[in-house]
């Protein structure tokens, strides 16, 4: 068995435990998710996804986890002490792993008070992986390899692109479920892409991509319904995560609506990006700040690449990253990057810019940058764009969720109300 | 023709429907608390609506939170109750331009723009408007109407918190207890919810023209009305006819469904109820498996009881302990041998003087001559009061009763715990001392309570209620994090159908859960605190509690059958020991009868902390004064005025740059909040450097914060934040150049053993918020770059562009400023620290103890911290605060990501205490600081591990400072026992 290694405090991740351990994954972003753990285990280890939504997971994080922090953290500790209490797997042979972003929010602090749950349960002994980009905390058993790295960046692509055609399609289905199927169906060829050793760069990811979105265009719809768009903004894990933001992609689409998501790849492009405004407003390394930003060119022109194929489909691509970054000036300077910052705001102009006018912002309970470039920003958002519908909700284990219903509620009769009156014809 | 149409609105607490015709004219309207069960409720007028109509067909539409989910399941139509209520308001008037409406739950506001309307609900924190009256009526030993009542003449409002429920009731409760008038509490209340309804849904958009008032509590209280009007100076007011169904108004004439008759509906709702049974999500496991381990459980706690000896039975000497709590007074009588003679529970009433006094009374009336009564002694809140008036022998802080009384019932006691009405005490013991003490902060308290005032709105006493809980078969879980979030769950199971079983059951566990988790923090309870656990107060009398804190934990716990009076039975026990020949002071019969007290209100104006002061003057011509945070306030002297005090002097710091002369033709304003209050000595030098003077905001107060509270846009932020809004309202009126206000990512660097050098979110970007939302100023002139404070030359880059509108100025000048200012911080700092040096010195040289009250640099707005400074040092104490001496700190690793300056003061000052003698840590808190949930783990742990006490105080809008005060005078004697046991 692979002896633990202690550095600082913090139990290492060897090269030994590469092999012998299973390292699990938080759940954050339900159509990304499965792919990265798949990239994961195509590069040699064995990850797991956790996909656990039950109660005595939520019990877990109020009991390990301070009251006062945010949902997020609460879910995700609970998760896995959920997962280890009910010891399906050998205890000691299980490593976590979890991002740290290394901003001025409190998430970047999750590992730590990951850190301490477990040694409170009495899993001290488990590993935690940092998953960064900034070389926070450094493990021999774990590395993000370039190869890695592209594969996790393959992964938020077909991640991104399912997600836009789950969402523009599922909602106009003839057949309900036929989405579903296909989403299952392509599911399982994207596993056998992701799973393979192999780096697949360029020709079979295009192919790939294509034959995605023509299948998606394959299905029977009926667009002459009209379901108002309404966007889903906020904090990433309640943004993305069913467990986080109790099903809301699913609430929105029973109400009637189409749900659009910002993609998950803005994010991380606004992470690397802030570093970049860093360095050049308050000093750092240039060589830094260039690997960045040939990072973020990189990526756009791939992201160029799909959009072109998404169109090609009939489908909506969404904008660039370079068009979404230009929304926030005269609202918010790109210096706000704590948590989601100016991307919060600019996301939202986006979505008001293209027809989904009717937001929902979502945040935990107490969530700092929330009150900044969330609510703190829609007074200005409404004054230039009066259409704004934007409704905020807050998210916390204790919160009633029939409160959290009857604002979602209000905000989609509004929505129903404007279409309405945009086509009188096609109201009734 | 079209049908009959019947709006149906289900709202948290009542059901209103109507029906009406063709001409959108009411045929019939009914209108029904549901108590706790919908569904049946709904079944039930639906039988009275076919009684009066006969089964005709109507076409059904639902509205309000409650039937969301009913009308769903039944396929029924459902309007969101907004919408409903905008409808009917278009209906009977035109050109309202803001409607507010308050239900028992939510509270919603409507701007109307012409064709649009803008549609606010309030966010999670600042639910239960209608139940939060309720409970402060049942806190008034009155209802809702009773409360309208009281407000109709008042004389003075008082600052009650507006944040929530939960605080504001905070702040009541030490009113009452102080005795303030009813009557002015009442309009106080009142006054708190229209605080609450500007501050957190008015964000930025003036509630003014003609204002429309909606939903039960405008309905029907006149004088809730009256405050809105006058605080916002409205003069044009709707109030509709049939305002308590107006909601189910709008809803009928949303009504578009096909008809179907009245039967068709009641049979869905039937199978609804049925179906919902097995659908029920969130549930837990029942209370007990069997009858028979209740009735096991129930006799094992029923043998920790004292002797009982009837009072005409007894002779000798006995003893009073008197505890006048927070919500209840408890008294006990016992003899020599520890006997219980007598003892008295009751409820404040607003009036614990009264209560005590006839208390004593009742008991005298019946004490036989043989009894002779050698010393009495009072606790809790009240002590002081009841001590003074009563003439009592003596007085002693809660947790030393309590320590006492559990020793009683367990010698090897290694833990209490005490959840009474309002607080919760617990505090571990080893070796008969105590070790360490938890107190819960403001979410957490009123828990007691609120099981009880809960149990009364449903028609139940609290032990009856408790009684059903046992046969709860599935409890529902209603979350943990404080009373407000709980009611909320609360209605939402009843709009589920959940028993009042269920409920009573899953309250139980809640609370449990909040002590557990939220106060405690325990993951295992017996490994942390031993398995020789005491639990009392008033509400684990109540078996359910008991019990889901015994599954909880897993430990069978020690439960006196006196659960309710052990801080009494502590202080007779006190008292007990403090026996002498001579017989109590305390007032006796004839005293007694003639005995009256006075009081009288009135404003401290001794410092600018203007405490609110109760003057008792009772018949014996005794004087006692309450509500003071320094003895000024008692008029008595004050010779600690030596002792040092970071607080007062980095205030005084400040307040020099605003007071000194400076020159300069330009005017910059500059807020004094946030981080300003550290780095105003860098940017004061820098601007007069550069010949532009700085004019700063007014100082924070309650008013101050008024002027901006109609601008803040998220209303779970810090208190530091929200004053913002009205320093800069205040900088307006003072005609600056412009008013400067820079986002500050990143603080100075301070220590390079730290991970990074961030200031907090809110710190770092507020400048944002405001000029998002206070547009209504000219934001031209609101000047808010992005800098960094540790690079000039990247410094200099912004700041000249930023400037030269208004001055004329060189990038070299602005460098040369920048080292002015600079080495101004730097001296400053310095200052600090030296101060910081010689304070700890004096407390060595004299003996003193010592706190660092440990917070961030805004904690010295004296509207910030409350005066708590000043308690202490009223106290007898020196109060250090952690940037005096985190120098002396050596550098080092910590277990979290240490990367905001602020915070890294704390852990190296925490650190730094564990090596000194006498000197203990006391965590400043602000609610809603996301970050504080981080360091406050971590500090403790640093002490903790250190055998230092942790003591955390949570403040915010409230003001008061009863429970801190206990707390601090807890801490203080168990510091002693510490430092010399």
């Amino acid at each position: 068995m692979a002896d633990l290694v202690v550095d600082n405090g913090r139990i290492v991740f060897t090269e030994a435990m590469r092999k012998e351990y299973t390292v699990l994954v938080p759940e954050m972003a339900p159509y990304h998710f499965d792919y990265f753990v798949d990239a994961f285990t195509s590069e040699g280890y064995n990850a797991k996804l956790l996909r656990t939504t039950d109660y005595d997971l939520i019990h877990e994080g109020m009991k390990y986890s301070h009251n006062d922090i945010c949902v997020p953290a609460m879910l995700v500790i609970g998760q896995f002490i959920d997962a280890l209490k009910k010891n399906v797997l050998d205890v000691h042979k299980v490593a976590l792993i979890i991002t740290q972003t290394g901003g001025g929010c409190r998430a970047s602090n999750y590992i730590a008070l990951l850190r301490r749950a477990l040694k409170k349960a009495g899993y001290g002994f488990v590993p935690v992986i940092s998953l960064n980009t900034g070389g926070l905390e450094k493990n021999p058993g774990f590395k993000l390899t370039p190869r890695l790295f592209h594969k996790l960046h393959d992964g938020m692509l077909f991640g991104d692109l399912m997600m836009t055609l789950v969402n523009q399609t599922r909602p106009y289905e003839k057949t309900p479920g036929d989405t579903e199927k296909l989403k299952a169906e392509i599911d399982k060829e994207l596993r056998d892409y992701f799973m393979h050793k192999r780096l697949f760069t360029w020709r079979k990811q295009r192919k790939m991509a294509a034959s995605i979105i023509k299948r998606f265009a394959g299905i029977e719809v009926d667009r002459s319904v009209i379901k108002p768009k309404v966007g889903i903004v906020g904090e990433i894990y309640v943004k993305y995560s069913p467990l986080g933001n109790n099903h809301l992609e699913a609430t929105l689409e029973q109400e009637g609506c189409e749900v659009v998501t910002p993609p998950l790849y803005d994010f991380f492009l606004y992470s690397f990006d802030s570093r970049v405004y860093d360095i050049k407003h308050y000093g750092g390394s240039k060589l830094e700040r260039f690997v960045l930003k040939c990072i973020i060119h990189y990526v756009e022109w791939r992201r160029k690449k799909m959009r072109k194929q998404i169109k090609k489909g009939n489908f909506s691509p969404g904008v660039t990253y370079r068009h979404v970054k230009k929304l926030a000036n005269g609202f918010i300077d790109h210096g706000t990057h704590v948590g989601e910052g100016w991307l919060l705001t600019a996301e939202m102009i986006d979505l008001i810019e293209h027809g989904a006018p009717n937001i929902v912002c979502t945040q935990p309970f107490g969530c700092l940058p929330n009150h900044i470039a969330g609510k703190g920003m829609f007074k200005k958002l409404k004054k230039h764009h009066p259409e704004a519908n934007i409704v905020a909700i807050d998210y916390d284990t204790s919160a009633s969720k029939i409160n959290q219903l009857n604002r979602i509620n209000l905000m989609v009769s509004n929505a129903m109300r404007q279409r309405a009156k945009e086509e009188p014809n096609d109201s009734l | 023709m079209k049908p009959l149409r019947a709006g149906i609105d289900i709202g948290s607490t009542t059901i209103k429907v109507v029906v009406i015709d063709q001409d959108d004219t009411i045929v019939h309207k009914l209108y029904k608390r549901h108590m706790s069960s919908v569904s049946r409720s709904l079944h039930a007028l639906l039988d009275e609506l076919s009684d009066v109509l006969g089964d005709v067909e109507l076409s059904f539409n639902f509205t309000g939170s409650a039937g969301l989910r009913l009308a769903k399941h039944i396929g029924a139509q459902f309007t969101q109750e907004v919408i409903s209520a905008t409808s009917a308001l278009r209906h009977h008037i035109e050109g309202i331009d803001v409607c507010v409406e308050l239900g028992g739950e939510d509270a919603k506001i409507m701007f109307f723009d012409g064709v649009n309307v803008e549609m606010r609900m309030n966010g999670s924190c600042a639910g239960g408007t209608g139940a939060f009256i309720d409970q402060m009526a049942s806190l008034l030993d009155t209802d809702a109407e009773g409360v309208n009542e009281l407000a109709k003449s008042y004389d003075k409002l008082y600052d009650v918190a507006s944040r929530c429920g939960v605080f504001a009731k905070s702040d009541i409760q030490p009113l009452l207890n102080q005795g303030a008038k009813k009557n002015d509490i009442a309009a106080s209340i009142y006054q708190a919810i229209v605080n609450q309804t500007i501050g957190g849904l008015s964000q930025g958009r003036k509630i003014q023209g003609k204002v429309a008032f909606l939903g039960g509590p405008l309905t029907f209280s006149s004088e809730l009305r009256k405050r809105f009007i006058e605080f916002l100076d409205l003069e044009d007011v709707f109030i509709p006819k049939n305002g308590e169904v107006f909601v189910a108004f709008g809803a009928a004439l949303e009504s578009t469904n096909p008809p179907q008759s009245i039967e068709a509906v009641r049979t869905k709702i039937l199978e609804y109820r049925k179906q919902y049974k097995d659908t029920m999500r969130k549930t837990m496991a029942p209370l007990f498996e069997s009858d028979a381990a209740y009735d096991a459980f129930k006799k094992r706690h029923n043998q920790s009881d004292l002797k009982r000896v009837a009072l005409k039975d007894y002779q000798g000497d006995a003893y009073i302990g008197i505890d006048a709590g927070s919500t209840t007074t408890k008294l006990v009588l016992i003899g020599e041998n520890l006997e219980l003679l007598h003892s008295f529970y009751a409820h404040n009433r607003g009036n614990p003087v009264e209560v005590v006094k006839n208390a004593l009374l009742a008991m005298y009336e019946h004490l036989p001559d043989a009894i002779k009564i050698k010393k009495a002694y009072a606790t809790g809140y009240g002590e002081a009061l009841i001590k003074n008036g009563f003439t009592l022998d003596g007085g002693e802080v809660e947790t030393i009763c309590h320590l006492e009384a559990a020793k009683h019932f367990d010698p090897n006691a290694s833990f209490v715990i005490d959840i009474g009405g309002q607080d919760m005490k617990c505090f571990k013991i080893d070796h008969g001392i105590i070790t360490s003490i938890v107190l819960n902060e403001a979410c957490s308290s009123g828990c007691g309570s609120f099981i009880e005032t809960f149990a009364e709105s449903l028609g139940h006493s609290i032990e009856q209620f408790s009684e059903m809980a046992l046969e709860s078969k599935h409890p529902v879980d209603l979350g943990s994090r404080c009373t407000v979030f709980m009611n909320s769950s609360v209605k939402q199971a009843q709009s589920e159908a959940a028993s009042s079983k269920d409920i009573s059951a899953g309250l139980a566990v809640s609370v449990v859960k909040n002590a557990l988790y939220k106060v405690i923090r325990a993951h295992d309870v017996e490994a942390e605190y031993g398995k020789n656990i005491i639990v009392q107060g008033g509400t684990f009398n109540n078996y359910a509690v008991l019990r889901a804190f015994e599954k909880e934990t897993g430990i069978e716990v020690t439960r006196p059958v006196i659960a309710g009076l052990m801080g009494a039975f502590g202080a007779a026990l006190i008292a007990r020991s403090r026996d002498d020949e001579h017989e109590s002071t305390i007032m006796k019969t004839d005293k007694l009868k003639g005995f009256s007290f006075m009081r009288k209100r009135t404003t401290c104006r001794r410092c600018l902390n203007h405490c609110a002061l109760t003057v008792n003057t009772f018949s014996n011509g005794k004087r006692y004064i309450s509500g003071n945070r320094c003895e000024k306030g008692a008029g008595l002297d004050a010779s600690y005025e030596d002792i040092p005090n970071l607080y007062l002097y980095k205030y005084d710091k400040v307040l020099d740059y605003a007071n000194a002369r400076q020159n300069g033709s330009v005017k910059v304003g500059i807020p004094l909040v946030l981080n300003m209050y550290e780095n105003l000595p860098f940017w004061q030098p820098f601007f007069n450097a550069l010949g532009a003077k700085v004019i700063l905001s007014d100082r924070s107060n309650k008013a101050l914060y008024e002027k901006g509270q109609d601008t803040i846009p998220s209303d779970t932020i810090c208190y530091p934040a929200k004053l913002v809004h009205g320093h800069v309202e205040s900088l307006y009126e003072k005609a600056v150049d412009f008013i400067f206000y820079p986002n500050l990512p990143f603080n100075f660097l301070e220590k390079d053993h730290a991970d990074n050098h961030y200031n907090c979110p809110v710190v770092a970007h507020y400048p944002e918020v405001v000029e998002g939302n206070m547009d209504h100023l000219d934001m031209q002139y609101f000047m808010q770059p992005y800098l960094t404070l540790n690079d000039a030359q990247k410094f200099s880059d912004t700041m000249v562009g930023m400037l030269r509108p208004y001055m004329k100025v060189r990038k070299r000048a602005i460098r040369k400023a920048f080292a002015i200012g600079m080495d101004h911080y730097l001296k400053f700092r310095e200052d600090v620290q030296k101060e910081g040096e010689r304070a700890l010195a004096y407390a060595k040289q004299h003996g003193l103890p010592a706190i660092v009250l440990a917070g961030r640099p805004y904690h010295i707005d004296p509207e910030v911290n409350h005066g708590i400074p000043k308690m202490i040092r009223s106290l007898n104490v020196v109060v250090l605060s952690e940037d005096a001496l985190n120098h002396l700190a050596a550098q080092d690793k910590v277990s979290v990501l240490n990367q905001w300056t602020y915070h890294t003061r704390l852990y190296d000052v925490a650190r730094y205490i564990t090596k000194l003698d006498n000197v203990n840590m006391v965590q400043l808190v602000s609610f809603g600081c996301g970050l504080d949930a981080i360091t406050t783990d971590e500090v403790k742990d640093i002490l903790e591990s250190h055998q230092k006490l942790y003591t955390q105080i949570k403040i915010d809008e409230i003001s008061n400072l009863g429970a801190v005060t206990i707390r601090l005078r807890s801490l203080l004697s168990t510091m002693q026992e510490v430092d010399h046991g």
